[in-house]
């Protein structure tokens, strides 16, 4: 029997109250009338307004836009058959490097990273620009692709796979019929994260952006050392209620995904 | 071997080779050459056309100049340490706070949990800099946290917290709070009630139940996000940038700095090398504890 006790309560408002007023001041101000961040002047969206005439936010966005939508999709093909070679691969020459390679970009500061892949770029004679930060945010998010993808891996019953091949499918067919649909859920949501780590990226892009390729991170970074701006928390907003509604509609959708499967499961054992 | 198994096995490898594992060999060769003025500042660069002899060339001409400039140079020394007291610190902080959270969210009934648990997530997903960005206006001068203290009456000059170390701790406790939160929940949520009842059965006060029982059972939580929140902390970068003033030394800060505004290239590999080597100590420590579980569980 758990009670509720005040201390409880407490840690609770206290914890959750921590995370959520920044964020919640910041979305209020975001609709205030003057260009003072911290006094309310009364209620206008004129800031949302001027957003969306700044060409250079706009260029950014696009910029943003695409290099995540390229690199969160390399990063889930490859991420999904690197976590195929860890949990199905067997044994093969070089296992141990490859796991260590999936796994050190997740502890590495973003920093080395950035510098790393900068140094790489210049000794291979490959200019920077979108291309680039692609590569870049293509490599680190692909390893915690693989970490999401491979952990639903190992969790399913291998049998079925086995039962598909049984039944004469070749190897790629088993995948695609059996395998890819049960861990889709799995590559989907590596693919969103692999999305918003990209959009959320400043270090690494910083490093391996050129000077026509500025992404929104690296935009807002500019302009909040020069000082908060109201204009900044309307960006802010925006890419934070998005944001919010994807991950709410992912978590709703998968749990209801993994619901159906269950049941359908059940049914045909029964 | 399949022909299809190979493809599988040689294209992320390869990627991974060519972007994860090369790109860092450079940086430790870098870390190794002289500044120039010149592009890339620095020499020398492998000819690969000069063949076996260039490549001897090459390798005589690598020292642990920059290295040694760093052992010499008084602000590298205090930027390390000050790097390590900062993340332990932090950490400790996070700790502090993260773990009546993460009691709280266990002892919350059943049908609550999960959406807790997901609104503690939500933070995580949302842009890391948009969040650092929000604590600006809370910890400012004219901020709110100021605005508010003042209102209470509890102070009647705003404080200095922006641009300090203490901006620095708070940064760092919100940003990683959740990497805190969530492992230490997922062990006290397996936490059987019975075994409180039980050392209280035999005699336990509730203290002593509650530290004997659920302190002991929730330490791989607790160890896993002390990790968690230690190692990003100590190359963290946004947090010292815009939160930090300039008189906090930390060593992504540094490495930025030299690279962008000092353009000194090799200084700045061999920051980042023995960064590096400061982290693996607390990985591999890290690893041995996952490791240790994980043979426990089964």
């Amino acid at each position: 029997m758990r009670k509720t006790s005040w201390f409880n309560v407490v840690s609770l408002t206290t914890g959750f109250a921590f995370l959520y007023i920044p964020i919640i001041i910041l979305v209020i101000f975001s609709f205030n009338k003057s260009k003072l961040v911290t006094v309310w002047a009364g209620f206008s969206t004129k800031w949302y307004g001027e957003l969306l005439s700044n060409e250079a936010f706009l260029d950014a966005a696009w910029v943003t836009l695409r290099v995540g939508l390229w690199s969160s999709t390399i990063a889930t093909v490859l991420g999904t058959m690197a976590a195929l070679v860890m949990v199905r691969g067997g044994r093969f020459f070089g296992r141990t490097l490859f796991t260590g390679m999936i796994y050190a970009p997740l502890v590495m500061p973003e920093v080395i990273t950035g510098l790393s892949l900068l140094l790489l770029f210049i000794a291979i004679g490959l200019d920077r620009g979108a291309t680039t930060i692609v590569l870049a945010h293509a490599t680190f998010s692909m390893c915690y692709v693989s970490v999401v993808v491979s952990s639903r891996l190992s969790t399913f019953d291998q049998s079925l796979e086995e039962a598909a091949l049984d039944l004469g499918c070749t190897a790629f067919d088993a995948f695609k019929s059996v395998t890819l649909p049960i861990i889709a859920p799995a590559v989907a949501s590596g693919w969103l994260l692999a999305f918003t780590l990209s959009l959320d990226d400043l270090v690494i892009a910083s490093f391996t952006a050129g000077p026509s390729s500025t992404t929104l991170p690296i935009k807002i970074y500019s302009s909040v050392r020069l000082g908060v701006s109201p204009e900044i928390n309307a960006l802010s907003s925006i890419i934070i209620g998005l944001v919010t509604i994807g991950v709410l509609t992912a978590s709703i959708a998968s749990k209801r995904a993994i619901r159906r499967q269950q049941i359908e499961e059940r049914r045909a054992i029964g | 071997m399949t022909l299809s198994k190979r493809l599988l096995i040689f294209v992320p490898y390869a990627w991974l080779l060519a972007l994860f594992l090369v790109p860092f060999f450079i940086v430790v060769k870098i870390a190794l050459s002289d500044y120039a003025i010149s592009i890339p500042p620095y020499t020398p660069t492998f000819d690969l056309s000069a063949g076996w002899a260039g490549f001897v060339d090459f390798l005589s001409k690598l020292d642990l100049e920059n290295f040694v400039f760093l052992a010499e140079d008084d602000l590298y020394w205090k930027t390390f340490l000050s790097s390590l007291q900062i993340a332990v610190i932090a950490t400790l902080l996070t700790l502090l706070v993260g773990f009546p959270f993460a009691y709280a969210i266990a002892q919350a009934p059943s049908e609550w949990r999960p959406s807790l648990v997901l609104l503690v997530i939500l933070p995580f997903w949302t842009s890391f800099l948009i969040r650092v960005y929000a604590l600006i206006g809370i910890l400012s001068n004219e901020g709110f946290l100021n605005q508010f203290l003042m209102w209470t009456g509890l102070i009647s000059e705003p404080l200095a917290i922006l641009n300090t170390d203490i901006a620095v701790y708070i940064g760092i406790v919100y940003a990683y709070l959740p990497f805190m939160v969530l492992p230490i929940y997922a062990t006290l949520d397996k936490l059987d009630g019975s075994l409180l009842e039980a050392a209280q059965d035999l005699g336990c006060t509730r203290f002593q139940a509650f530290w004997s029982v659920t302190i002991h059972l929730a330490k791989p939580g607790v160890i896993a996000g002390c990790f968690l929140v230690f190692i990003p902390t100590l190359g963290e970068f946004v947090i010292p940038s815009l939160l930090g003033g300039a008189r906090t030394l930390m060593i992504g800060k540094v490495l930025w700095e030299e690279f962008f505004s000092n353009r000194d290239w090799p200084v700045a590999s061999a920051v980042a090398v023995i960064l590096l080597l400061i982290l693996i100590v607390p990985i591999v420590l890290f690893q041995r504890s996952e490791q240790r579980l994980r043979e426990q569980n089964q």
